[in-house]
């Protein structure tokens, strides 16, 4: 823990983020710049190069990320962030190191799609994020941050779980969380590190090691598989977060994540002072997706809302997870973003087709 | 009883909108209360229409995009006719005298008209104009006190701009003084 000073900063969304990973031991940054997380790339281009770390502006995002795999490989921290259309250009080389098992943190600060689409807010990349960018059977943990502070804190945490698990994993933030400003207490982490018994460092001294995702032999490939489908059990046992609020007396609950959780808050707080009992559920890891602890809230709730800034994403996990349960959508696209009184009336809508749980 | 105050400022890009929004937000920070700033981020270029969203809050803030405001500060035409909609009755908006001539349609406002950009040209800098318009709106509405204001001001820029900026500052704070009879 490096506390760098006592009072809070206010501080843009991207520039926390980037501060972080600083903060968190980042040794080398790949990306290429995008709005809306151009700002991030910025403060990296000007601070890492300060500390002797290594900064790279590459030719385009598939160079990045395939610098980023190539610095993984030899142990180091990396970072690389990007948005959406930037993303999909990333998606092979997020295959190939997830076959690999290399960890790198990768920061998706969500614009709306698809195609170039607009630079707005959106949270139309959770399929992209939580159901795979490339091809094969794999899955990366998925934070997602509701303020800046907590992006910061899930920024140290996203390098934490990247070494622990020898994985890649995507802290997924959308364009107002880049663009915004809030007080940020500078309580910076640096996780632990450790992957001296597997980078590529020189094989002086001792055997030569191969980090690869090639498996021709396809009985080999299925046992790595299965190494994998375990790690990944492992994660979805032990690593799944979420909070909750006021979901004591709740009897609707909205399932909102990220700036939609946000946008909830004020629209359960307007609930609430017309009597409805309403309250939040946030999943923070969307992979793995608190499915148990929402099966286990559901059955005293007369009915789940869901907000997202998307067509309708996260709704098919939370259908997913619930029985019974009606679950209601609302969802704004392309950069638009859901109003508290759009959600109000979703939340009223709700709570007039349900019958009280008794 | 909780508070939370969201204000918009909205007019020209290069009429300091963004920075004095921060300045709100800044002093809102030294008073130890919640505070949010969101810039209109879209395809924006000097000249063309910004603007930003503040909350101020004494506890958590839920959404950092508002679809009612508390004030709002219009600069320019296309200002005051996208954000006017979003006030809350009873809410005060601050209209950039020297520019807007149109009268709101809305009667259930308060509304105060400033100067601000002849006001600025006094001060002997254009881009002071959004910090007089602020030291308005805080005259009539201290969601954060004059002091939070003037620290943030203070840790902005080199001396000649924070002095230009007090100077706009103690400008807007006379403009907005409610009137005591």
């Amino acid at each position: 823990m490096t506390a760098v000073a006592e009072r809070p900063r206010l501080m843009k969304g991207n520039e926390a983020m980037a501060d972080a990973a600083i903060e968190a031991g980042c040794d080398a940054y790949f990306g290429y710049p995008i709005t809306p997380q151009a700002e991030l790339l910025e403060r990296m281009a000007r601070r890492m190069p300060e500390l002797g770390r290594v900064f790279v502006q590459a030719e385009s995002e598939v160079g990045a990320i395939n610098m980023a795999l190539g610095a993984a490989a030899t142990g180091a921290k990396v970072l690389v962030s990007t948005s959406s259309p930037g993303m999909s250009l990333m998606a092979e080389a997020m295959s190939y190191m997830a076959g690999s098992e290399l960890p790198i943190v990768l920061i998706n600060v969500m614009r709306g799609g698809p195609g170039l689409g607009s630079i707005g807010p959106s949270q139309s990349d959770y399929f992209q994020a939580t159901k795979g960018h490339g091809h094969g059977d794999y899955r990366v943990p998925v934070l997602a941050p509701s303020s800046i502070s907590e992006a910061v804190a899930l920024v140290a945490d996203s390098f934490e779980l990247a070494a622990r698990y020898r994985t890649p994993v995507i802290l997924l933030a959308d364009g107002i969380q880049g663009q915004a400003m809030e007080p940020v207490m500078p309580t910076f982490r640096m996780p632990d590190w450790d992957t001296a018994s597997w980078e590529l460092t020189g094989a002086d001294g001792r055997e030569p090691r191969v980090v690869k995702s090639l498996h021709l032999r396809p009985e080999d490939l299925e046992v790595h598989n299965a190494h994998l489908q375990a790690k990944f059990a492992t994660i979805t046992e032990r690593e799944v977060r979420w909070a909750g609020e006021q979901l004591e007396d709740a009897e609707v609950v909205v399932v909102a994540y990220g700036t939609a959780a946000r946008v909830a808050r004020t629209a359960i707080e307007r609930a609430r002072a017309d009597g409805l009992h309403v309250g939040l559920f946030r999943p923070i890891t969307l992979w793995p997706f608190p499915s148990k602890a929402l099966a286990e809230l559901a059955p005293r709730l007369r009915a789940i809302v869901v907000v997202e800034l998307s067509a309708g994403q996260m709704v098919e996990d939370v259908r997913l997870a619930v029985e019974r349960v009606p679950v209601f959508f609302h969802g704004r696209t392309g950069g638009m973003v859901p109003t508290p009184s759009e959600v109000v009336d979703r939340l009223r809508v709700a709570w007039a087709l349900t019958a009280p749980t008794p | 009883m909780t508070m939370e105050r969201a204000t918009i400022l909205s007019g020209f890009g290069g009429q300091g909108l963004l920075f004095a929004g921060q300045v709100l937000a800044q002093a809102g920070m030294l008073e130890g209360k919640h505070v949010s700033w969101l810039p209109s981020y879209g395809p924006e270029m000097r000249g063309g229409t910004a603007s930003c969203t503040v909350i101020v809050a004494d506890r958590p803030i839920g959404s950092p995009v508002v679809d009612r405001a508390d004030i709002v500060i219009a600069l320019n035409p296309p200002s005051l006719a996208k954000f006017e909609g979003l006030l809350a009755p009873g809410g005060l908006l601050v209209l950039n005298d020297s520019l807007i001539e149109a009268v709101p349609g809305r009667t259930d406002l308060e509304i105060l008209r400033v100067p601000c950009s002849a006001l600025a040209r006094e001060v002997g800098d254009e881009r002071v104009i959004s910090v007089i318009a602020l030291g308005a709106a805080i005259a009539r509405r201290p969601i954060v006190g004059e002091a939070a204001v003037r620290e943030a001001l203070g840790a902005k820029g080199r001396p000649e701009v924070v002095d230009a900026n007090l100077r706009a500052l103690a400008l807007g704070l006379e403009r907005g003084a409610p009137v005591v009879a």
